[in-house]
Formats: structure tokens, sequence, C-alpha cells
């Protein structure tokens, strides 16, 4: 009787609270949303394999038509290609365009190959013991092709880029070496199917996928981003519960219940109950946004984890931990003004140490043990364990245990600062 | 006649204060009095009251309510009395109908006693027309019948009011001391502490005058009065302690 009165009254006032139920459950709905969208391009460029790249060939021989077929052979480029333009003109073409990557092909391209690749024909045949051709033209100092690339582009991602071109150039000299040697020694031209077997490795990489349940789901932007803005939202509720508690303290409440017969610990836990529920509906909705509303705007659906057991068993520590530190500012603040303001600041910055806005494999090293005091990372990192390796229970159990901690902590924390100050 | 409320020996002092607050305080407050407990500011009315109310904590002497120790905590000991702060103790944000089903409930009543006693008490408060809106919106006066409403909903065989019409217009103060005497002719002992003396002289028929952390004077008031050739209680205050009562 007495906890349902407490929890009767603690709906009735967080009913009440339009600015702060705007913030719980809007916000983040709305963060969802736009980071999504944004994300969802990048992870397109990645996951897509369509990495759009301008290429200008002023070359007429045969060695850069075959360097162009060999990029798009990669898989990894969506290859536009213009002509007879000068390199002023191809990078102003580029700069207009917005393109992130080109690369200029100068017309003496298939010379410096076909030089090259008889250079080094001649110098193993040499080595051979047998008589190769005089090639005596240095080219080592003149480049293949010019690459040209957005300042703004993650270094790594351009590095990944150059690594594809440079494949693609190395199959194209080895070829016309192959083919030079061959014909220096055979005086007739390379078959294709030797070239072939020659230059297409049988050998085949293994690759396992490292999730937990097997599955070979490729992470997309909403995998990633509905779990991290949903535990935002659920730590975004101090803005209600902080405020609400502060607002109790000043205005005497605790007083006052102070001097009924009734313990105030049912005050505390009745507090936890609705903000619990609270954090529940807020999974619930963002998820639905995730599985329903997202298709319907071209964004990938999310794929709840098998588990859905051990998905509740975190949404409701996470919840408890976020409902926990909330009345743990709550508590410690003065004014409703402190508990909004530092709440919402402590919020944003475990949110960046916490990896919910900058991944955590993007962080410098010092950054990774400064994360882990975030309890939204552990909350992350569990929510991740379930949603992008398809873990259970036992797989997460090493991300519950430090949101545990913290939530004791909390609570103790809680009973310390209420009896500090003389209210209970 | 029985005593209500029984302070022995009470000492106390903030932390971090020099001096005690209390040293060695006794008093008795008898059974269907209603007291005043008057001093200037700092005199240590309010903290009186909170370590009657167990809102403070003593560790030297001891508190008797209806014989029972203040210090147990017991919840018996809480059913025993209700207060009424000096500040709006409620949940602004709820209707009057709100607040007392749940303190009610807090303080051990089942759920017809809450409906019935909320009824009544918005009735003889003249609450009724307003009781489903948010207290928020109330006049002063009205949040004052609001809060000694959430006081008395539990029927307590002591009221404690601490400053209970301050910011109260003429005609709600009016209302609230009227109410007050039924309850006290009910049979509910009030301690009460106020800056209007002459609303204090209307509802008190025992004082006490507490200066310094000292009971100066306790008496019934008429014959305080008598006793010190002083027609109010204002002057009787300047003559016992030298000081503006303020």
């Amino acid at each position: 009787m007495k906890l349902w009165a407490a929890i009767k009254k603690d709906f009735r006032i967080l009913l009440r609270d339009k600015v702060g139920l705007s913030l719980m459950f809007l916000m983040p709905i709305l963060l969802v949303i736009i980071v999504t969208v944004i994300q969802n391009n990048t992870f397109d460029l990645l996951n897509k394999n369509s990495v759009p790249l301008v290429i200008c060939s002023n070359d007429a021989g045969s060695a850069s038509k075959q360097f162009i077929e060999a990029i798009d052979k990669i898989g990894m480029f969506h290859v536009q290609q213009i002509n007879d333009e000068s390199e002023k003109q191809f990078a102003d073409y580029l700069h207009k365009n917005n393109s992130s990557i080109g690369i200029f092909i100068p017309s003496n391209f298939s010379d410096l190959i076909n030089t090259k690749a008889a250079t080094i024909s001649s110098k193993a045949l040499n080595s051979f013991g047998l008589q190769g051709d005089s090639v005596t033209q240095n080219h080592s100092s003149n480049s293949a092709f010019t690459f040209y690339y957005d300042p703004e582009i993650q270094p790594s991602f351009k590095l990944s880029i150059q690594g594809a071109l440079s494949s693609a150039l190395q199959m194209i000299e080895s070829k016309q070496v192959l083919r030079s040697l061959y014909f220096s020694i055979n005086e007739k031209p390379l078959p294709d199917s030797l070239e072939n077997d020659m230059l297409n490795s049988d050998i085949k990489i293994s690759e396992v996928s490292l999730s937990l349940n097997n599955n070979e789901g490729v992470p997309n932007a909403t995998q990633h981003n509905v779990p991290a803005w949903t535990i935002f939202a659920m730590f975004f509720i101090i803005m209600s519960l902080g405020g609400s508690v502060v607002r109790e303290k000043i205005s005497g409440s605790f007083i006052r219940l102070k001097t009924l017969p009734t313990n105030f610990y049912m005050a505390l836990l009745s507090k936890q109950i609705v903000f619990l529920i609270v954090t529940f509906l807020q999974a619930a909705i963002i998820f639905a946004i995730g599985i329903f509303l997202f298709p319907k705007i071209g964004l990938p659906a999310m794929q709840l984890p098998a588990d859905v057991s051990t998905l509740l068993s975190v949404t409701f520590f996470c919840g408890w931990c976020a409902v926990s530190y909330a009345i743990c500012v709550g508590v410690f603040a003065n004014t409703q003004e402190q508990a909004n303001g530092f709440g919402a600041i402590s919020i944003v910055i475990f949110a960046v140490i916490g990896g919910l806005m900058v991944p955590s494999f993007a962080m410098p090293d010092s950054f990774k043990s400064i994360m882990q005091i975030s309890p939204l990372h552990w909350c992350l990192e569990a929510y991740y364990g379930l949603f992008l390796k398809g873990g259970k229970l036992g797989d997460v159990l090493n991300n519950i245990l430090p949101i545990f901690v913290t939530i004791i902590v909390m609570q103790l924390l809680i009973l310390w600062g209420l009896k500090r100050k003389k209210l209970i | 006649m029985h005593t209500a409320i029984k302070i022995e020996n009470l000492s106390f002092r903030y932390p971090k204060q020099s001096s005690d607050c209390f040293s060695n305080l006794n008093l008795e407050i008898p059974q269907g009095a209603r007291f005043g407990l008057f001093g200037p500011n700092g005199a240590g009315k309010t903290t009186l009251m909170n370590l009657m109310t167990g809102v403070l904590d003593f560790s030297e002497g001891n508190i008797f309510m209806f014989d029972k120790s203040v210090k147990a905590k017991d919840k018996e000991v809480k059913k025993l009395f209700g207060f009424v702060p000096q500040d709006f103790s409620f949940y602004q944000e709820l209707s009057p109908v709100e607040n007392l089903e749940f303190f009610g409930a807090w303080a051990g009543l089942n759920k017809n006693d809450i409906k019935n006693r909320t009824e009544n008490l918005l009735n003889i408060l003249g609450l009724s027309e307003v009781k489903n809106k948010p207290v928020e919106k109330f006049s002063g006066g009205m949040k004052r019948k609001v809060n000694l409403a959430i006081g008395v909903i539990h029927q307590p065989k002591i009221l404690f009011l601490d400053e209970p019409t301050v910011g109260v217009d003429v005609q709600s103060r009016h209302e609230i001391i009227h109410y007050l005497k039924q309850l006290n002719e009910q049979g509910t002992t009030l301690v009460y502490t106020s800056h209007q003396l002459n609303e204090a002289e209307k509802l008190c028929n025992k004082i006490a005058l507490l200066d310094e952390g000292r009971i100066i004077a306790n008496d019934d008031l008429d014959k305080l009065l008598q006793h010190h050739a002083q027609s109010d209680l204002e002057l009787l205050f300047l003559n016992l302690t030298g000081k503006e009562f303020s």
C-alpha cells in the first residue's frame, strides 16, 4: 500500500514534467535517427565496397587500360572515367565535384610500365646467365600516376585505398615483366592460360568471423547507434530524476517523510522502480524505431539479438545504473540547476569517453584506460556483445559485473549522502 | 492532566558549532494544551521542534511523547504526532487529493480512511473546489491549508506547527486558527511557533519563551501576563528578554 502510493505519486510527478519527458524520450529519438542517417553513409562506403574513384587517363597504351580494369576488378571502387584532360583541369574537376579520391594517369604510363618490365626482364635474364636486351632508360624517378585525395578522409582509409591501387599497379607490372621474360626466352607471346595460372593465386585466405554465434551479419550504423543512443537516453533521465530529488530536498518533502511512520528507503525504492520502467520504455521505443521505422526511411533495420532474456537483463542493469547515478547526483546537488548542469555535462563526457560518440577503437591508447571509468562504456560493451557479436549471458557477464559494482557504489553513496544531509 | 511531551536534560549542538544550542533543557507540555514556543530569531525554536519530531538526532537527554522515547524512532511514536513545517513540504505538481492520498498512506491509513479524511479535511479547509488542481497554481494561503491538511490527515494526538500562517492573508489566517482550535477541542495537543504574537495570543493558552537556548518563562499565558504586569505578549517578551520580537 505504502510502496504503491509512492509509485503512483512518482508516476504522477513524472507525467507532469513535460520538459523532462521530452528530454528523456524526444531528444534521444531525434539523436538516434539523425546520427544513424549520417553514419549510414560512412558504413555504406565501407560495407557496400563502392568508394567513388575518378580516373583521368591520358595514356593511349594498353597498360593503362589493364590498370583501370584491375582497379575495377578489386571491387572496392565505383570507377568514373574521364579522358583527355590536363592534370590541372582534372584537379579542378575533382574540386568542383567534391570528389574524395581521383587518379591521373599521364600519357607515358604504358611506356613507363613497359620500360620497367623490359629492364627487370633483362636483369633477370642476365642473372640466369642468358643474354637480355640492353635497356638503359632510368624509370625509377618517374611516377606512374598521381593520387589525389580529400584531406578530410581518414588516414587509415587513405592507406587502404593506396594499398588497393598499389596492388593493381603491381599486378600490371608483374604481368608485363612475365610477358617480356617469356617473349625474350621463347620469342612468342605468353599464352593467356599460363599467364592466368602464374598471376592469379589459388591460395585462399581462410576467413573466420569473431561473432559469438557464428552470425556473419555485417555491423551497420543501426546496430551501432541504436544501443548507443538507448544508453544515452537512459542516463539522460538525470534531467528529470536528479531534479526531482533536489526539489524534494529543497521543498522539505524529505524532511516530512522522515517524520512519518514509514521507512524512507521505500521512497528511494519507489523512484528506482518508476524510473527503471522509464528506461525500459526508452529502450522499447528506440529499439522499435530501429526495427520498424529505419527500414522505411532507407536505413538498415535493427536485428534483435537471439538471446532476448539476456537483452532484458542487460537493459535492466543499464537502466538501474542510470537511475542510481541520477539519484546520486540529485542527493549531492544543492540546487536543481546544479543537478541539471552537472548531470547533463557529466553524461555527455561519460558518453564521449565511453565510446558512444567516438568508437572506442578510434581512441588513443591513453584513453582506453580512461574509458573504463565510464559506466556508459560497460553498458555499451554489454549491448555490443549481444547486438554485434551475438553473445549470450555468459559472454557479457564481464561487462555486467562492472555495471553492478557501479550500482552498488552509487547506492552506498546515496545512503551516505542522505545521512550526511540528515535526510534519513 | 497527562503530559503529552516531556523533555529531560536535553543537550544539543550542531556539528562544527563551538557552543551548545541547548544545555540540560527541561520542559513539559501537558496533554490538550495549545502550547506556544516563542523567542527571537536564532533562539532555537525550530531546532527544538526538529528535535521533538525526530528530524534532528540528539545524543544527550531524552524526549518523551506520551511516555515513549523519541530517540527510539519507533513507528508508534511517529504515529502520535503530525508535523506542519514552515516550508510547503509537499508535492506542488500534485493536487491536494493526490498529496493527501500519498501522505495518508505513508502515515499508515488505509484506502477508505484516506478517502473519508481527505473529503472531510478539504471541506473544512475550503479546498473542495480545487481539490483536483495542481497545488503549484494555488495562492499562499491555500498552500498553507494543504500543508496543514497533510499534517493532520492521520488525526495525530500532537500537532507541531512551525509558523503555520506565515505569508497568509487575514481571512485564511483566521480560518486556520479557527480550525486549529477545533482540533484542540477534539483532544489534539498543539505545539506552535510563530512571529505573529497577536495570533499567538488568540490561539495559545500556555507558552514558553526561549532565549539563547534557555527557557526563560513557561506557564499559562494569563498567569505570565498577570505576574509580569504586562498587557500583551509582545510587551511581556520585551520585558523578559530586553529584545524586540522580530
